[in-house]
């Protein structure tokens, strides 16, 4: 075997290309897998997003519902000359509008190819349907279908909350759920249940051709998913009392916030200023000035805001004086304009008679007898120390739902504040504090901090003489189903018939007549047997809130209600009408003639110029 | 009797070798039609519009047969040889120059640029090297096997190798390896191939398996090429089967004895060093054992074999014997500088590649994904293609520099195996025409050039079409006369028609 170098070179070159034609037939004809690849490379996945699930208030109305519109879709590539002044006439938009769209997709029409591109968001249907008529004369534009958020009601947006792409945060702290581009509930109902009401997306799987143009549905459809729509959701609320909420409420900065007492749904949740449902629907629009509105009214006050429950905070003191046996109903202190708590400071309060008794003391909020109340309270010689005493009182406190989230369903529920004792101790030293230290607590002030959801349960509390089931917005319905936590009962550590005398004092308030000192008669009904406190809570910012809790029918409660008016002065002279109106309307469906002048009043009131802002 | 005017041009037409300029002229004009495809959707035009690609590339062609028109009918074929020696030292200047002056294209300094135009040095420079080397190896005295003249002709293709490694082109620099089969036909002894074959092995070894692999293969391979050299297979069976055998299988029995005796204990040195701790407390009375691995007895046993040669050697004054001797120790040597080598000398980007490359990472939305993407595009072409202008993965981006180093993806998805296959015989023909016509030269300046251009062909066809198919890293490169790029193209164009025109000069006037 003797081979010229010539012919040994030439044999070298043979092999390397039979080694070259090897692997290629390897990959070319014997592995399929790089076929597959390829067609992975060149389907396409069209998503077909599903509509959201529909809210609904307890009577079957619908709150949220979806209407279609349409995006503005342009695929530059294919776009030819057209008309600019006829295009922007049949969308209603400017001609200039359309010019820097169309500039912008030149400056950079090869990094958009063949893709198309979405050039106007959420047109109406009427809009798109004068389009439609002339598209022919635009190749390159067309109309995609969309489902969109429809509000046949104002229920009021921080309670429905609002719908909007998903954030890159939100898809990293969900892997897997979320794609870029979906919606997604952000706060309010669409958030409590958003899991339920997105719905299942679907896809349309197509095969490209080498100019990225759709040619056929890739295996007849087969393996295409169709979208499964949301749930729909059904909810505790009565759209018309929220409605009726809502217009008291305008041009008033506080909350009113109603409760069935029996099954703790929440029937109206009203934060104001609001977010309308106008603003809710193009929520991208509104959001920059919704968020620069110095009344805040994104701030959603019902669950969030933590304010001094001020006197309707003395039915808890009163029950707790009870239940531990340092009151008696029949228990008298004397009150001349206050309560002297040393070295010639006085806790004030108004003109009534004196000394009082238990009953007639809740129906004047005298501050003087519940001063004595929480001495008894925290000077039991049950207990070694004021400490002791001090936390047992705060025990009593956060059975009511105080100092702690409630548990609500409603997202974003904020728990505001009971002190502790060791806060007391750290404050002033554990010899150091007394109950003339903390006196302010026996009126409702100081240290304390609670929701309006907070004090509506407290409300319902009472109510039902001694226990509440933890507030919610979601009822049971067919594809929903709520936690059974909403279908206990939770009991304050008070005994129901302790419940009962404070509750007198409450009817008296209302219905005991002006002349007998009763601080709600403002709230009195003929035959709706409203129970109420009033309240008036200090604001260090300014006027006194206007506070007023109160349930009806006394001896069959339907409603419990709270409404708490920033700087609006007076329990009586705001809070009250506005509780009492919303209690009338939603037992008898409307206001008697007789208080007609009450609901003028208050829907006229603009009480915006009392609120300070920074 | 003819006249001779008439005589000259008969012989004008006679004595090209239109075989190869046919070949060339099929080669480029699939290069066209397949860069048209490649950036059709994506610059959709007319294969003229002078925008696109496919535009420019036909300008390109038209001025490289206006280039192979004038080596071949005007220019003087004897220039060739004259000017080698300038031509030679002024690309080298060049090249020395682009990498101060020229702007960091994804990392090599390789390219001048005047305006729109861009040029390469180091294309033009494998002319100037095969024109040099050709003069240089063709003097009347020249022999290979003289120290100085080696060294010559090493320092010729050396000389722009390095220059242009210094310009992070080492995929340009790999081509200039291909001169060693010009010398090999010139005769260079055919060891020194084997020898750069055998450090390729040792070096993919060493990476890919291990350094024990690598040695014992290594010792297999020298001691095989002794005793042939000397005696017969069998006796390399006798003598050194036995051996090679145990310690081919060494490893596994060691791992097996091992595992039998300490649970675990066979992770020992491989695993993190708290796992190795706890290994070590519970092997108790093997730990000593456990810390032995099967090359220490290896080096031991080479450590006693190597002396006993050299005794044998100096004593029977065996020449083959010490050579055998220092290959292997030399070997040894390489392995065990490969880590280091491979951590410290290469580049970053081309030790990734090389490590997708040989599988010890699977990397496909990196550095494998070119490789991957190239794959995907020939292998969905199947047997006959997509066909024209329907390939989906070449043309809508999928693959990256579709239309100059990957341009061989969009032959393998339209036109499928049959097509590649085409594209790689009409090289090979190519290829052995320009080899056949070289050995029929009487002129060895002819001949050597014919080897040169032969053997610059044959390199990029094989680094390539090898780089797109997932035999070799990924390498930049252009395939001649294919891929899209006026630098590249007139680069091949001269090379190859200088040679027609050299090889029609001769036969003109024989």
């Amino acid at each position: 075997m003797d081979l010229s170098r010539k012919n040994k070179l030439l044999i070298g070159l043979g092999a390397v290309t039979a080694v070259l034609l090897v692997k290629l037939f390897s990959i070319q004809i014997i592995h399929d897998e790089y076929k597959k690849s390829s067609d992975n490379n060149s389907m396409v996945y069209e998503t077909i997003y599903p509509t959201r699930g529909i809210i609904y208030d307890r009577n079957g109305e619908i709150l949220v519902g979806n209407k279609t519109a349409y995006d503005i879709i342009v695929t530059p590539r294919e776009v030819k000359a057209f008309d600019t002044l006829a295009l922007a006439a049949a969308l209603d938009v400017d001609v200039q509008f359309i010019r820097d769209r169309m500039a912008y997709y030149r400056k950079y029409r090869s990094s958009i190819g063949y893709q198309s591109q979405t050039m106007i968001k959420q047109i109406p249907p009427q809009t798109y349907m004068r389009f439609a008529e002339i598209q022919y004369k635009f190749p390159g534009f067309k109309g995609q279908l969309r489902s969109i958020r429809d509000y046949p009601v104002d229920a009021g947006g921080n309670l429905l909350g609002y719908v909007s792409e998903v954030d890159a945060d939100y898809m990293k702290q969900h892997p897997g759920e979320y794609r870029s581009g979906d919606y997604i509930g952000r706060t309010g109902i669409e958030a409590a249940r958003e899991r339920e009401l997105r719905g299942t997306k679907g896809y349309h799987v197509y095969l490209r051709d080498s100019h990225n143009q759709i040619q056929t549905a890739y295996n007849n459809g087969e393996m295409d998913v169709e979208a499964i729509p949301g749930d729909d959701i059904v909810t505790t609320i009565d759209a018309q009392l929220q409605n009726y909420g809502q217009m008291l409420m305008q041009n008033k900065v506080g909350s009113v916030v109603a409760i069935e007492p029996h099954t703790g749904e929440i029937l109206a949740m009203v934060s104001s200023p609001g977010i309308s449902v106008d603003q809710l629907a193009d929520i991208g629009q509104h959001y920059n000035d919704l968020i620069n509105d110095p009344y805040r009214p994104m701030f959603n006050r019902t669950v969030m805001a933590s304010y001094p429950p001020g006197s309707v905070f003395k039915l808890v003191n009163g029950l707790i004086g009870l239940e531990e046996g340092v009151l008696q109903p029949s228990d008298k202190y004397p009150c001349s304009h206050g309560f002297p708590y040393g070295n010639g400071r006085r806790l004030g309060c108004h003109g009534h008679a004196s000394p009082l008794a238990l009953l007639d003391a809740i129906a004047t909020s005298c501050n003087g007898y519940f001063c004595y109340v929480f001495r008894n309270i925290l000077e039991n010689r049950k207990y070694a120390s004021i400490q002791d005493a001090f936390d047992k009182w705060r025990e009593y406190v956060t059975s009511f739902g105080f100092g702690r989230k409630l548990g609500s369903d409603f997202p974003s529920e904020l728990g505001g504040n009971i002190p502790t004792s060791a806060y007391y101790n750290k404050a002033y030293g554990r010899k150091g504090w007394r109950f003339q230290t903390i006196i302010s607590l026996s009126i409702g002030q100081g240290e304390i901090g609670v929701t309006p959801l907070q004090i509506a349960n407290l409300c319902a509390t009472v109510a039902n003489r001694g226990w509440y089931i933890i507030p919610h917005i979601i009822k049971d319905s067919r594809n929903v189903t709520i936690d059974d936590k909403y279908k206990e009962r939770q009991y304050t550590l008070v005994d129901t018939m302790n419940f009962k005398k404070v509750i007198n004092g409450m009817y008296m308030a209302v219905n005991g007549g002006g002349a007998a000192g009763g601080t709600a008669y403002a709230a009195a009904v003929p035959g709706l047997d409203i129970c109420g406190k009033t309240g008036t809570a200090q604001n260090p910012r300014g006027a006194d809130n206007s506070v007023f809790i109160c349930f009806a029918p006394k001896d069959d409660p339907k409603i419990a209600i709270a409404a708490y008016i920033e700087n609006a002065g007076f329990g009586a002279t705001w809070a009250c009408p506005i509780a009492s109106l919303m209690v009338e309307k939603y037992l008898t469906g409307d206001i008697r003639p007789e208080r007609k002048y009450v609901e003028d009043r208050i829907l006229q009131a603009d009480l915006m110029s009392r609120v300070k802002t920074d | 009797m003819l006249e001779p005017s008439s005589q000259y041009k008969r012989g004008l037409k006679q004595a090209v070798d239109w075989r190869i300029v046919i070949y060339y002229l099929i080669l480029i004009l699939i290069g066209w039609i397949n860069i048209y495809a490649s950036i059709h959707s994506s610059e959709p035009a007319s294969i003229f519009d002078w925008t696109a690609r496919s535009g420019k590339q036909f300008v390109w062609i038209i001025t490289s047969l206006g280039l192979a028109a004038l080596i071949l009918f005007i220019l003087n074929p004897r220039l060739w040889e004259v000017i080698s020696v300038p031509s030679y030292i002024m690309v080298m200047a060049l090249l020395v120059l682009v990498i101060f002056v020229s702007k960091d294209v994804k990392g090599s300094h390789s390219w001048f640029e005047f305006g729109p135009v861009k040029f390469q040095p180091a294309e033009i420079s494998k002319i100037t090297t095969s024109l040099l080397l050709a003069a240089t190896m063709s003097k009347p005295n020249f022999k290979i096997s003289k120290a100085k003249d080696f060294l010559t002709v090493a320092l010729i293709i050396g000389l722009p190798m390095l220059t242009i490694v210094a310009e992070s082109e080492t995929g340009s620099a790999l081509v200039y390896v291909g001169f060693l089969f010009v010398l090999y036909r010139e005769g260079l002894t055919g060891w020194l191939i084997a020898i750069a074959g055998m450090c390729i092995l040792l070096f993919i070894l060493t990476l890919t398996a291990s350094s024990y692999t690598s040695i014992l293969v290594l010792a297999g391979i020298v001691t095989l090429a002794y005793f042939l050299r000397t005696s017969r297979f069998g006796t390399w069976i006798k003598r050194c089967g036995l051996p090679l055998l145990f310690f081919a299988f060494l490893p596994r029995i060691w791992t097996w004895l091992c595992e039998w005796l300490v649970p675990g204990g066979a992770a020992l040195g491989s695993v993190d060093p708290s796992v190795a701790e706890a290994i070590t407390l519970a092997a108790g009375k093997w730990t000593m054992l456990l810390k032995f691995k099967p090359i220490y007895l290896m080096l031991a046993v080479c450590a006693c074999a190597i002396p006993i040669c050299m005794v044998r050697a100096y004593r029977d004054k065996h020449i083959y014997l010490w050579a055998a001797i220092g290959a292997f120790l030399l070997g040894t040597l390489l392995t065990f500088s490969t880590e280091f080598l491979f951590n410290d000398v290469l580049q970053d980007h081309q030790r990734a590649r090389i490590e997708v490359l040989l599988g010890m990472k699977e990397d496909l939305a990196g550095v494998g994904y070119n490789v991957n993407q190239s794959k995907i595009a020939i292998g969905s072409g199947g047997l006959f293609g997509k066909g024209f202008l329907q390939g989906t993965q070449t043309t809508y981006g999928f693959v990256p520099e579709q239309s100059t180093d990957f341009i061989f993806c969009t032959v393998g998805e339209e036109w499928g195996f049959v097509g590649c296959a085409v594209v790689i015989l009409l090289y090979v023909l190519l290829i052995s025409r320009i080899i056949a016509d070289a050995e029929k030269s009487r002129e060895s300046f002819t001949r050597i050039y014919g080897y040169c251009v032969a053997s610059c062909i044959f390199m990029h066809l094989f680094i390539n079409v090898g780089m797109t198919i997932g035999l070799m890293p990924v390498i930049g490169i252009p395939l001649p006369l294919l891929s899209y790029g006026g630098s590249s193209l007139w680069a091949f164009t001269i090379l190859i028609f200088i040679f027609v025109a050299l090889d029609r000069q001769e036969k003109k006037y024989f």
